[in-house]
């Protein structure tokens, strides 16, 4: 096609090509490049990482107290009176999809360590006790579940989401958190460890 | 005198009015704030867990509410910000203050942006002092205007 | 079979893309014209096939196709038909067949305008932008394409976040983005044209200046809305957080802005060659690099619904754009030396730059405070958060200084200023500054209210000034009528009065969110039902609390009426409620706002439902909010000054241009 005279649609000449100074040209090229090939880097770096992770601030430090109203019977449940057991602290709501996806791990769990004084402890995280109890009534599992009023024990854990579960060790430090749904292994593994660590005092 | 130094005293009046003003203006925020502003100001810089980049403050979320009452509850009993920070940073991790706190790697979003105003100072300054040898050119029409306006303000009496 | 018409289509689409980037290079280099314009027929058949894929989806989602994921997972049979059609781009697959839309549509607008006469880059151009429509149609086909099905449909689907489908919002404010976001590959790709075929004057810059403008308006009205959308539906009573997402938004904006005002240089005297081509390639990256950061998984914000494996592909392709597009500059540096330089600081130009210079401070902070977090998790292993306070903080005082050189830039002439005139051009709007910043101490103001508002005094009446000046000039020399003389000053500098009322749009912005800031009252407070409590000095009354049953939720609505504590009678009586869906963890409650007029103060008087207890107390958050309409108004505002800047000019007769740096050639004066 023609090219035509409206300003629009015009380009300038060409500039001719010089080959006399390519040298510093490509050193040019390379210094301008070497920072953005650094930016691709560090970008692709992050791609790897799952954003939601976080590291706990709490592991090997005591477990914060708490002492909670119990949903599913009449009396408190305080951690005090745990000391000595291995403790399964599982926050969890009924609106909370892994939540469902991780209960029969816990159940099994639950199942398999509760003779050798392993407690598992539901602690409900921005619910109802309707719902909680709905949701257990459904599910049937049957450890212990208590209330969180305030959130404050959540706060305590710096728990930001549901599920997150810690296992805490006979002498009452966190031994281990983790956030997502948690899985069979991972829960044998920390309480066999949990109660290595408890026989070993 | 001149119209240039009489509009450079002009100018200078009305900047000499905007520094008075600036002056006398209040200093600022009252000393004696009310509980719930004391909440809100350490709120505000710590980041909602759930909500992501709202700050506890501001969200509208459960947690940030209960979260605002724990405060409310520390200030009461007396702690300081700084040990209210501390105890969340404590269970949240650093990542709980809406800011980075300005300790190693963490300078650097602090300083970008002032080095990049002085940097990007620096380069205006020499990109507009820059001289393209023999520029020297015959006097444009916008001089010539200049030049005679400067003559005839030489002239004026006074 | 929408999956099948789906996928198809975009496959096709795939293939022409391909070839029309084929046809283009080699219609160009081996002189055929009739190859080109067969790359032409084939931008128009890529957008048809895109607008297929589109409708295909939209079909499912209309008929609760419930085979495809994308249908299931954002739609459910009771979701509304609006927010069903507004499913199509609210997560972020289906987001990705709107971006291929749009991008198809601008690929065919280049096509359709250079249809009968075009310049020499023109089939490079389209090439560059069949290259990105064919990454982008990648994208969507694959891992993550929305026309993915499931081996059992379910019955019914999960429905929409209910964050997106609260309001209506949400309808208008992807749509602008992406017209502002992808508007931008235009002028990019006829940059990259002219490196490539080493026409490096600034023709590329005049082709494509509607196309830039264009892109800028819809970008200031998306981001304006984006702020109305946070502010009306989310609750929280602010109207920017800082989220990456928005930031990721505004990073374009800023660098667009930066390079609409330095092209007038290159035009005007032949300087900041390489630093224009420069920005528009760091714009059209921001856009790329905008994409990824929200989709690529690695931040996660309010906006972020994505989780998928693209990422790689993202970078590659960002990696291309940054390391192509910096290195043919690099490569054509020779031919871009500057013609001219700058006489004297007290010049239009140098005003420019440094408002190139502050915007890109004000970039890159932005742009470090977004992506610190990432780096900082590569490098330590913690994590950090970078919140509002950062960004206000650092962003704040260089804004200041940018308002100031919005309002000195205009009363300086090109090349070089007497100072005389310009003492006197600038005595009444200093006295305006003065005026304003006087009347303020005396009322108690604070120091940051004097400062801020006297510069907008000072910048205002400055634009206006200048405005008033053109017009006048246009009277005295014709010897006609006010409106006249208006006609006659803008049509014969489109850009300057458009650029005029853009800078008035922003300062009158600048005044409601300084205003705004500046008087941050909120509370928070518990009210039993028939009680009446003062905040904020009104008085408000809890009146009751109603519920109702909609398919896709249960809203509960509570009346709060506000009276005037005085008198007693009522101002306003705002509806707050809480929405709860099946599916989410906690109810989105939708602010009551009372929108404030110049009637009413500038007040508005914002509500937010917390929480109820047992039905008889509830907890809002009530906020007394000044002057937050003038941001919407300063917005609407700019976006009308920049309509006045592309408007087109009756065509001229075609006058010769060549490369003499001086400026008046012409009789009519372009800015």
């Amino acid at each position: 096609m023609s090219v035509g005279v409206d300003e629009d649609e015009k380009d300038g000449p060409a500039e001719p090509e010089g080959g006399v100074r390519s040298r510093p040209r490509w050193r040019t090229v390379a210094i301008v490049l070497a920072p953005l090939v650094l930016f691709a880097l560090l970008l692709a770096s992050g791609l790897g990482r799952d954003p939601r992770a976080l590291p706990s601030e709490l592991i090997g430090r005591p477990a914060p107290t708490f002492s909670l109203p119990r949903i599913d019977a009449g009396d408190t449940i305080d951690l005090g009176d745990l000391h000595g057991q291995v403790v399964v602290l599982n926050f969890w709501a009924s609106w909370c999809v892994p939540c469902r996806e991780e209960h029969d791990a816990l159940a099994a769990a639950w199942g398999r360590y509760r003779e050798r004084g392993v407690v598992v402890l539901g602690v409900s995280f921005e619910d109802t006790k309707e719902a909680a109890l709905a949701f257990r009534d459904e599910l049937k599992g049957d450890w212990p579940l208590a209330a969180d009023p305030g959130s404050r024990t959540a706060i305590a854990y710096g728990v930001f989401g549901v599920p997150e579960t810690f296992v805490i060790a006979p002498n009452g430090t966190i031994a281990a958190k983790t956030t997502g749904a948690v899985t069979y292994e991972w829960l044998t593994d920390e309480i066999e460890g949990a109660l290595r660590a408890g026989n070993v005092e | 005198m001149s119209g240039r130094t009489r509009s450079f005293v002009v100018l200078a009046a009305a900047i000499a009015v905007v520094g008075l003003a600036t002056l006398f203006a209040s200093g600022g925020s009252d000393p004696t704030r009310t509980l719930n502003e004391r909440v809100h100001e350490v709120g505000a810089g710590l980041r909602c867990p759930v909500c992501l980049n709202l700050s506890v403050a501001d969200s509208p979320s459960k947690l940030a509410g209960e979260m605002r009452s724990e405060i409310e509850t520390q200030l009461r009993a007396g702690r300081t910000p700084d040990q209210i920070r501390a105890f969340f940073i404590d269970r949240y991790g650093e990542w709980i203050l809406l800011s980075p706190p300005r300790h190693g790697w963490n300078l650097l979003p602090w300083a970008v942006p002032i080095v990049g105003l002085l940097a990007g100072v620096t380069l205006w300054v020499v990109f507009v002092r820059r001289r393209a040898p023999g520029t020297a050119g015959e006097v444009t029409e916008t001089e010539h205007r200049r030049i005679e306006h400067e003559l005839a303000d030489l002239e004026e009496p006074g | 079979m929408p999956a099948m018409v789906g996928t198809l289509s975009l496959a096709l689409a795939l293939a022409l893309a391909v070839y029309g980037a084929t046809a283009a290079i080699v219609g160009a280099r081996t002189g055929r014209p009739r190859v080109v314009e067969s790359a032409r027929t084939a931008a128009y058949s890529l957008f048809a096939l895109v607008v297929v894929a589109n409708l295909a989806m939209l079909a499912a989602l209309l008929a609760n196709d419930f085979s495809l994921r994308y249908v299931a997972s954002n739609s459910s049979r009771a979701t509304p038909t609006f927010f069903k059609m507004l499913a199509l781009w609210s997560a972020d697959e289906g987001s990705l067949l709107l971006w291929n839309l749009v991008l198809g549509g601008y690929l065919a607008a280049v096509a359709f305008r250079f249809r009968r006469r075009r310049p020499e880059t023109f089939p490079w151009a389209l090439a560059v932008m069949f290259g990105i429509s064919a990454f982008y149609l990648v994208l969507v086909l694959g891992p993550t394409t929305p026309f993915a099905t499931l081996a059992t449909a379910p019955p019914d689907g999960r429905g929409p976040l209910p964050l997106l489908q609260n309001h209506p919002l949400m309808a208008a404010h992807p749509p602008f983005l992406y017209l502002g976001f992808i508007g931008f590959t235009v002028p990019f790709a006829f940059a990259i044209a002219a490196l490539i075929t080493g026409r490096v004057s600034d023709a590329w810059m005049r082709i494509t200046r509607r196309w830039t403008i264009s892109a800028w308006i819809f970008l200031t009205i998306g981001l304006t809305l984006g702020a109305l959308w946070s502010y009306s539906v989310l609750g929280w009573g602010g109207y920017w957080a800082w989220d990456p997402v928005e930031n990721v938004a505004l990073l374009p904006w800023l660098l667009g802005t930066a390079f609409l005002h330095s092209v007038l240089v290159q035009e005007r005297r032949g300087m900041l060659k390489v630093w224009n081509l420069t920005l528009i390639v760091g714009t059209f990256a921001l856009t790329v690099l905008g994409t990824f950061l929200t989709r690529g998984s690695i931040l996660a914000s309010v906006h972020t619904f994505a989780e998928s494996i693209v990422g790689p592909l993202y970078l590659a392709f960002l990696t291309l754009v940054l390391l192509g597009g910096f290195g043919l500059i690099a490569w054509r540096r020779e031919s871009l030396r500057a013609e001219a330089t700058f006489d004297t600081p007290l010049s239009r130009e140098s005003v420019f730059l440094g408002n190139n210079v502050l915007l890109l401070v004000l970039t890159f902070t932005v742009l470090i405070g977004t992506i610190y977090p990432l780096l900082a998790e590569a490098v330590t292993g913690g994590k950090v958060s970078v919140g509002s306070p950062f960004f206000n903080r650092n962003t704040a005082p260089v804004a200041l200084l940018l308002l100031f050189l919005m309002g000195i830039g205009p009363l300086l002439p090109w090349r070089a200023a007497s100072a005389s005139a310009v003492l006197r051009r600038l005595q009444v709007p200093m006295w305006a500054a003065a005026a304003t910043a006087a009347i303020l101490a005396l009322t108690g103001a604070g120091v940051v209210a004097v400062i801020v508002f006297g510069l907008a005094a000072f910048v205002a009446t400055a634009t206006v000034a200048e405005m008033v000046r053109g017009v006048q000039a246009q009277r005295r020399a014709h010897a006609i009528s006010v409106g006249h003389a208006i006609r006659a000053a803008v049509s014969r500098n489109r850009r300057l009065y458009g650029g005029l009322v853009v800078h008035l749009g922003l300062i009158v912005a600048v005044v409601g969110v300084s205003w705004a800031a500046l008087s941050d009252r909120s509370s928070e407070v518990t009210i039993a039902q028939g009680e009446i409590v003062h905040v904020q000095g009104y008085d408000l009354r809890f009146d009751r609390l109603t519920s109702r049953e909609e398919p896709q939720r249960r809203v509960l609505v509570a009346e709060l009426t506000v009276l005037d504590p005085e008198t007693g009678q009522e101002i306003v009586r705002l509806q707050p409620s809480l929405n709860l869906y099946p599916a989410a963890s906690e109810p989105i409650g939708t602010p009551s706002i009372r929108f404030g007029t110049p009637f009413n103060g500038m007040l508005d008087l914002y509500a937010s439902l917390v929480t109820v207890e047992n039905g008889t107390r509830a907890s809002f958050r009530f906020f007394a909010n000044p002057g937050i309409g003038l941001l919407w108004f300063g917005g609407a505002v700019m976006a009308l000054g920049g309509i006045v800047a592309a408007w087109p000019s009756r065509p001229r007769a075609a006058s010769p241009r060549g490369h003499e740096p001086l400026a008046e050639r012409r009789e009519e004066v372009t800015v």
